[in-house]
């Protein structure tokens, strides 16, 4: 089961992202309206954990567990970065969740989710349907 | 410790724990930190319908499967048996401002149940806000190449410019919804 390690590590983000609010719509809508420092503040510190470790592995060429090289591809332009991440922002605001909020969201009762999770697959599967006849 | 556990996390606990999630995936698989893309795979899974974009080795990323699976176990988890106040503790001008504007008056509950309750499916609200909010994040997050995990966290922690650009068009999207399409939806 060398997957069960990638569940063990969800529950734990799961968790977080569920005590901290970060599933809520409310805390969401506070974020856009510029109410609170609370989103912005879990952002922001994620950014620089992650920037921190990133570089220590960077720098002394850490490998995985395994013993395998670890890299970190580069993420590529095109215009689907400002069209679809604008998208995709217009979503983030209507529902409140982007799409690990949505899993959590399930777990934790609310029925909606599971329409909210259809309908990302439906526009996950339109998107890919189309792909060829969008700007990129 | 329980009481703590029961308590809302402050931004400065819950932040740190996010970001080390990069790491810990890097180390124990060499796997980039990023949600949206299981959307995908399900789609390649279940529908690939011979779609190029679909047709591809999904069972080779499943483990991104079993991570969001982890995740709705960690929201059952975190809400359901550790506990959590019902109502989010929002600030007072939100609250103030969604009054006025969105006409809510039940702030239990972590989505307002006047919009993403099961039943404003027979009205336009629930098709707004689940049907085509939901469906908007799934074709966003996918031409973006990323969410919110994958761009935000995950690029910006590796200072890819790219994903710069795309945390910047998820805020101006989500400004536009807020400060511009609100207010003509209600």
């Amino acid at each position: 089961m060398k997957n069960l390690k990638y569940l063990v590590l969800g529950v734990l983000f799961g968790i977080v992202l569920t005590k901290s609010e970060v599933v809520s719509w409310w805390r969401i809508q506070e974020m856009f309206r510029f109410q609170s420092f609370h989103m912005y503040g879990i952002i922001g510190s994620a950014i620089v954990v992650g920037l921190i470790s990133i570089q220590l592995i960077k720098r002394n060429r850490l490998k995985t567990i395994n013993g395998e090289e670890i890299s970190i591809a580069d993420k590529k332009y095109n215009h689907g970065t400002w069209i679809g991440g604008t998208i995709f922002g217009l979503g983030w605001a209507l529902t409140g969740a982007c799409p690990g909020p949505m899993f959590a969201q399930l777990g934790s009762g609310v029925a909606g989710a599971a329409v909210l999770i259809l309908a990302a697959l439906a526009g996950t599967w339109t998107y890919s349907a189309l792909r060829e006849k969008l700007p990129m | 410790m329980l009481d703590f556990l029961r308590q809302p996390w402050p931004w400065y606990v819950a932040g740190p724990l996010i970001g080390l999630t990069v790491p810990a995936l890097l180390l124990i698989g060499n796997k980039a930190l990023g949600i949206s893309s299981s959307l995908r795979h399900v789609c390649a899974a279940c529908v690939p319908a011979g779609i190029p974009f679909l047709t591809y080795n999904w069972r080779a990323e499943i483990w991104n499967l079993f991570f969001v699976l982890g995740i709705g176990l960690g929201g059952f988890i975190g809400y359901q048996l550790l506990g959590h106040p019902d109502t989010i503790a929002i600030s007072a001008e939100t609250v103030r401002d969604l009054k006025a504007q969105m006409h809510l008056t039940d702030f239990s509950g972590l989505l307002p149940k006047e919009l993403f309750a099961l039943e404003n499916l027979s009205n336009w609200k629930g098709w707004v806000f689940l049907v085509l909010g939901g469906f908007l994040v799934g074709f966003g997050t996918r031409y973006a190449g990323g969410c919110t995990s994958g761009h935000a966290i995950s690029g910006l922690s590796n200072l890819q410019w790219v994903s710069l650009v795309a945390v910047i068009a998820f805020f101006v999207g989500g400004l536009l919804m807020t400060w511009v399409f609100y207010p003509m939806l209600f």
